[in-house]
């Protein structure tokens, strides 16, 4: 199996991809009280390069968890994650801090920004944990923020931004690091519909661009930018319901 | 490794910056703790040196004498016994002239003195002094000087005159910008003329403040006041560096007329050491009420630095996720407590500063180098102790908790 660094600059080639994500029969159980909960149960999976994989299922059917365990925020009680064909049960904390910073890049439903903190330095904060220098950092978040439109937007704190530009800054600094493989948790979720229309463009021109991404979402409109679709109920993934 | 702790350091004070609010309610304990330990321990460094000061003008050559036992155990500063001995007229006139013809060559002068307490009154101004009456050549043997006019002799104090030298503060007090020399002021109900003024020998804190004192004969004091006390004789070695022998000879001719414990005989140098002793046991006890308030800024560091953590839950999982370590993060909210605490400190060393500037006005205060360096490192060992608690905290929250806790 090929282990190339993935390039973001690869076009959307359909022949000779690698894995970027193996799941091999991961399963999470959650005590609660004397109650057991089992999230995600003996899930396998494998996300090659350059895919777009939707994530649905009803509340509480283990999606949240499955985004956490996939993306190595949080590990599995049985099962082997391979991110690019890094085997992930051994790590330890600071480990899994360096995979994640190196190849993995998050949108989260609520932005999660840094407040009182500028568009510029939001975007650069991966590149602080990967020890780059303040220059090169810079001009990457600028680079990254312009060609998402954000380049008047540089020292703007996120409560000078619209929803839809806050999302945009996250997703910049999702791209920042140029990780192996995007999550994406509900990244329209608190959007109204335009600026919701204008993430999925970017997320579905991010795809066409080489991104693999992995999107949770629990909107069948959202959902359609996908490639592949895959639904979880009680933690098991029921089937791989595909759209044209 | 290196450009991570200096990103760290950058992220901390970022932190800082961007509450600054916060940040100065945070620092305002150690702000206090810090100024007060400075000020404090800057007021006792100040009284040691104003006084040795004040010993040092005297010159090294002076010996006094006073009924009873100041120095000795069970009594001395701490007891009472020694004023309440003071009260019987112990030391008496007659000794003064014994000790200088016994001592002639080895003690130049002497003087005796004695307090009472009045109401000076010149034209309407009334005036609530200090009585010192003392023989001629006091001014000379503890250098004292007049400005105008000048000290009354030994014929004047063998006749009772009834003269006196004013010290600069009552003088001015009472005459204002009139020369007051040749004046005549009225003392309870006595008329006594003013034959000089002394020149001004500044400020005095808790103790008396001879500017205030007025001077008399000795023998004046004695038949106008109806009190016999010599409160203590005072002598001038003539050679400063044979101070020991000169004060074996007092002791060998009082010992003709009085017990051994039955009156001391000190130098300057005990007295300074008395006084330096009493004073630094009071620069510690200062600097201990400051360095608990420092311990309550510190206290208070880290519960703003909990509440920080609570608050900042959601940022701190973000951080996690997007890559930082666990170590990154402890050291993230250690730089920044040691940092807030530091600041806190040189915050608090200004206003100490500013602060012995103003005291400085009527008290004296230094702030000395070891007051400075002590309230720096214990300002920044507060911040680093007591943000090791919420900084830890922080390191060990999950990433997912973290960043779903709303």
């Amino acid at each position: 199996m090929p282990q190339n660094k993935h390039s973001g600059k690869l076009k959307n080639t359909k022949k000779t991809h690698s894995t970027i994500l193996e799941l091999k029969n991961v399963s999470k159980i959650y005590q609660v009280g004397t109650q057991t909960i089992k999230a995600l149960d003996d899930i396998s999976l494998t996300v090659k390069e350059g895919e777009f994989l939707s994530v649905m299922g009803p509340s509480g059917s283990g999606k949240s968890t499955f985004l956490q365990v996939a993306s190595i925020l949080a590990t599995p009680s049985s099962g082997k994650i391979l991110i690019n064909g890094k085997d992930t049960s051994t790590y330890n904390e600071i480990e899994r801090a360096r995979l994640r910073n190196k190849e993995v890049g998050f949108v989260f439903q609520t932005f999660n920004l840094l407040a009182k903190t500028s568009a510029l330095e939001n975007v650069a904060l991966p590149l602080v944990y990967a020890g780059i220098d303040e220059t090169t950092r810079r001009q990457k978040a600028r680079n990254i923020l312009e060609k998402l439109g954000l380049g008047d937007r540089l020292d703007n704190g996120p409560s000078q931004l619209s929803g839809g530009q806050q999302q945009r800054v996250a997703i910049a600094r999702a791209l920042v690091n140029d990780p192996a493989i995007i999550f994406a948790d509900e990244p329209t979720g608190n959007l109204d519909s335009k600026s919701g229309e204008e993430v999925k463009k970017i997320l579905k021109q991010l795809n066409l661009e080489g991104k693999t991404i992995i999107m949770v979402t629990h909107e069948h409109d959202v959902a359609e930018i996908a490639k592949k679709h895959i639904s979880l109920i009680d933690g098991k993934i029921v089937n791989g319901k595909l759209k044209s | 490794m290196n450009i991570n702790l200096k990103n760290t350091f950058l992220i901390a004070i970022k932190a800082i910056a961007v509450n600054k609010g916060r940040a100065f309610l945070t620092m305002l304990g150690v702000i206090i703790g810090v100024s007060s330990v400075v000020l404090l321990i800057s007021i006792g460094a100040g009284l040691q040196a104003y006084i040795s000061d004040q010993f040092a003008s005297l010159g090294g050559n002076i010996i006094f004498v006073s009924p009873g036992n100041p120095f000795g155990e069970g009594s001395g500063f701490s007891g009472e016994s020694s004023f309440i001995e003071s009260t019987k007229p112990v030391l008496k006139r007659s000794y003064l002239n014994q000790v200088l013809r016994d001592n002639r060559g080895i003690i130049r002068a002497g003087v005796a003195s004695g307090f009472s307490t009045g109401e000076a009154k010149y034209r309407e101004i009334t005036k609530r002094i200090t009585l010192y009456g003392v023989t001629a050549n006091y001014g000379e043997v503890v250098k004292m000087e007049t400005e105008k006019g000048k000290w009354f002799d030994e014929a004047s104090e063998s006749r009772s005159e009834r003269v006196v030298v004013l010290g600069n503060g009552i003088a001015e007090e009472l005459f204002g910008k009139i020369d007051p020399v040749g004046k005549r002021i009225r003392i309870e109900s006595r008329t006594y003329t003013v034959s000089g003024v002394l020149m001004k020998q500044g400020g005095s804190f808790g103790g008396p403040n001879f500017d205030n004192y007025v001077y008399l004969p000795l023998n004046t004091l004695f038949d106008d006041f109806n009190i016999e006390l010599i409160d203590s004789f005072t002598f001038e070695a003539v050679d400063q560096n044979d101070v020991e022998s000169a004060k074996a000879g007092v002791e060998k001719s009082l010992s003709k007329f009085l017990d051994d414990d039955e009156f001391t005989v000190f130098d300057q140098t005990q007295l300074l050491d008395t006084i330096n002793s009493i004073l630094g046991t009071l620069t510690i006890a200062l600097g201990g009420i400051g360095a608990i308030s420092l311990i309550v800024g510190g206290i208070g560091i880290m519960n703003i630095m909990l509440v920080s953590v609570t608050e900042r839950t959601r940022e701190i999982g973000l951080r996690k996720a997007l890559g930082a370590t666990p170590n990154q993060i402890l050291f993230q909210f250690l730089i920044e407590s040691a940092l807030l605490s530091v600041i806190g400190g040189l915050i608090g060393l200004g206003i100490a500063y500013l602060g012995s500037l103003a005291i400085q006005a009527f008290f004296p205060a230094k702030v000395t180098m070891e007051a400075v360096l002590l309230a720096f490192g214990v300002s920044a060992a507060v911040g680093i102790i007591f943000g090791v608690a919420p900084a830890r905290r922080a390191s060990r929250l999950s990433p997912i908790e973290a960043l779903r806790y709303e």
